[in-house]
């Protein structure tokens, strides 16, 4: 057991994952020799060789194209798109040759992709730097989409992903790279399944959805709550493509109340995704319409408005008091 | 309409059937009797197939069918000059160069019948399923190229695409990286003149041989309807791939004598007297004149090529027709590698669905 930032975990797993499969090979911008913008590749192009850790010219269509002709001929790239911004140019590639190679090859062809995609606000950045894209890949069947919230889960899940023979997207929080946590390295990968999310807090009256930088701040909400008396489940999602309905579903058969936050805008988000399903299949344990707590839909302020798009503590709170319907900034408003 | 012949395209056969010295007539120099019986009979079967599956299409068997015709030497030269372990990533259009690697005619028309997402086994030919976005596969054949380079083997990666596909930005990324990394990777242009309805002039101001040398990448033009240039330059090209020389980019000077697809109608943009004018360079004539100079059109070879081509198209139809209709539940089938919960749900579901067709009385949920 040893703490490391989360960069250092994904990095640590990087690193066991070349070590165990030589067909692995990154390629990214600046990921070499620089390691990264984020440091996430440092030393790895050092001890792996350029052959593996390859500094891609700045062109996104062509990491991820390139990729796909790496995987025809059976190697397990990880592209890494330098900021969620920049992942549109690659956005075709992705979406009509990664995510439909292995069904429009009627499972001949493997796509065994994974990439990694720092994403998310909170860094005072410039514009194209703060992008919460997540919806548009988990709305494109054929691929898998993980956001991990901590390095633990950072460090086993981005070798599963690795291992995982279908492509993933990896979005990795960028504002908590920093963070330091407690990484087992000899943990059992077996127990960090790419379909299921974890219940980070139990609790009994309302259930909170998190995934990325916000699983923090949620964790902050349930613990501020509880001074109040009220006891928040809640959990991390983990997996947003598969959404891991069967953890959703004990938790508001329990709890009747469902509040789901994430940066990403609210129109077509996955809080959509998870409210329109958690109606279908918990309609009659539902005691309040599910709650979400988001970005607007507007594109991502400038740093000095940041703060007012991005859902924090007190906003997740505003939205717990609505489920429970207790007083919240809208009552009476629109039946609250 | 952009010069088609002339000072820089490198021809061995004449479209009167001469054939012609010139410096890339060593590459072709054990092509003579049989060898080029072999080629005009791929020909003459390609041609066929390509008719056999436009007649499919007319008559509703085929939802859709883009035709090769007047690009069968581009193709068959091009693709008789490949290894069994080079790999090809090409468009839609690019049926001379599947039956060359080896494909079933079913495989041929599985997609445009609309049974199955595809047809051939990429791994049993080596041919990449056929791109329809365009110029996506020449990201993949660089890609392809750098793993294969990796692995130190000498076998090549060969992307075909047309004119009209050198704009997109994809095209121009893979010489890019082509070049940067040095991959052994042939970009084998088959510029027929026409992107659907726009010519070539629209997609460039100069020969689109041109732009390559500007990534860094040698570059020729070939005579597209010239069959032995045609294998020659590859020959060329993929030895020096396999030598380590990198990538090299041929432009194929072609005519797509038919229209862009099935659901296309050319007659509302072309002038048809530049159809005629191809015609006068048409791929498969040349070659005959050539034979037939050389003795070798005799009776017995042409009746054995028209027996064969028959033979073709005759498979052909018989399997389009007998395709069995795919399970109602196959839409599910390969989207993961493994289970996907929410996917599997779904798949649950509309089976209870159709099942509850089945129920006598209604169904009931």
């Amino acid at each position: 057991m040893s703490t490391m930032t989360f960069g250092r975990a994904i990095n640590t797993g990087l690193r066991k994952a070349m070590e165990h499969d030589s067909k692995v090979v990154l390629i990214g911008e600046d990921i070499g020799k620089l390691g990264g913008v984020f440091r996430i590749t440092d030393e790895l192009q050092k001890d792996f060789g350029a052959h593996r850790v390859i500094d891609a010219p700045l062109a996104e269509s062509a990491i991820l194209g390139t990729a796909v002709g790496m995987a025809y001929r059976g190697y397990r790239p990880v592209c890494e798109i330098q900021f969620d911004g920049f992942i549109y140019p690659a956005f075709n590639q992705i979406v009509s040759q990664v995510a439909k190679l292995h069904y429009r090859t009627q499972g001949r062809v493997k796509m065994p992709l994974t990439i990694r995609v720092p994403f998310g606000g909170g860094i005072g950045a410039a514009e194209h730097h703060s992008e919460s894209p997540e919806a548009y890949f988990m709305h494109t069947s054929g691929l898998r989409v993980i956001s991990v919230s901590n390095p633990q889960d950072a460090f086993a899940m981005i070798q599963q992903a690795i291992a995982c023979d279908d492509p993933v997207l990896f979005f990795e929080p960028k504002r908590r790279y920093h963070v330091k946590g407690e990484v087992d390295e000899e943990v059992d990968l077996g127990s960090f399944s790419l379909e299921q999310a974890r219940v980070e807090i139990p609790g009994e009256d309302v259930t909170l959805v998190a995934y990325g930088a916000l699983v923090q701040v949620a964790k902050d909400a349930a613990l501020a709550a509880r001074e109040e008396g009220i006891s928040v489940e809640v959990i991390d999602l983990r997996s947003l493509s598969p959404l891991d309905f069967a953890t959703l579903e004990a938790s508001v058969r329990k709890t009747g109340r469902l509040v789901i936050t994430h940066e990403a805008a609210m129109t077509g988000g996955l809080g959509a995704e998870v409210a329109a399903s958690i109606t279908e299949r918990c309609f009659y344990h539902l005691e309040h319409a599910p709650v979400r707590v988001t970005g607007f839909d507007i594109p991502y302020p400038p740093a000095k408005m940041e703060h007012h798009h991005l859902p924090d503590l007190d906003r997740i709170l505003d939205g717990v008091d609505r489920v429970l319907g207790r007083t919240n900034s809208l009552s009476g408003l629109e039946g609250n | 309409m952009r010069s088609v012949s002339g000072e820089n395209l490198v021809q061995l056969l004449t479209p009167e059937g001469t054939r012609v010295a010139g410096p890339y007539g060593e590459w072709v120099a054990d092509i003579d009797g049989a060898r080029l019986q072999g080629l005009y009979e791929d020909m003459v079967v390609v041609r066929r197939i390509d008719q056999e599956a436009t007649a499919l299409q007319r008559q509703g068997e085929l939802a859709l069918w883009p035709p090769l015709l007047g690009q069968e030497a581009a193709q068959i030269g091009s693709g008789r000059a490949l290894r069994k372990d080079d790999f090809v990533f090409s468009s839609y259009r690019e049926n001379g160069v599947a039956y060359c690697r080896g494909a079933d005619y079913t495989d041929m028309i599985r997609v445009w019948r609309g049974n199955a997402p595809s047809g051939w086994d990429p791994y049993e030919i080596n041919m990449a399923t056929p791109q329809v976005i365009i110029g996506a596969q020449t990201l993949h054949a660089t890609g392809y190229a750098m793993a294969t380079k990796l692995d130190g083997a000498d076998s090549v990666a060969v992307a075909y695409f047309g004119d009209g596909a050198t704009s997109q930005g994809d095209v121009n990324e893979a010489m890019v990286f082509a070049a940067s990394f040095q991959a052994p990777v042939v970009f084998f242009c088959q510029n027929n003149q026409w992107a659907i309805s726009e010519p070539v002039t629209l997609q460039a101001q100069r020969d689109i041989a041109d732009r390559a040398p500007g990534f860094g990448i040698p570059s020729l033009r070939v005579d597209g309807n010239d069959v032995l240039a045609c294998m020659a330059v590859t020959r060329e090209a993929l030895e020096r791939a396999r030598n380590g020389g990198g990538p090299s980019f041929i432009e194929a000077v072609t005519y797509r004598m038919g229209p862009h697809t099935t659901a296309d109608d050319p007659t509302r943009y072309r002038d048809p007297n530049e159809l005629e004018d191809w015609k006068r360079r048409d791929p498969i004539d040349r070659l005959g004149k050539l034979l037939e100079a050389e003795g070798l059109l005799a009776g017995d070879f042409t009746d054995r090529v028209n027996a064969k081509a028959d033979e073709a198209a005759g498979q052909l139809r018989q399997g389009c027709v007998t395709l069995p209709e795919p399970g109602e539940l196959d839409v599910f089938n390969n989207v993961y590698t493994t289970q996907h919960s929410v996917l599997e749900r779904q798949r649950d579901h509309y089976s209870r669905y159709l099942a509850s067709f089945e129920a006598a009385g209604g169904g009931t949920q």
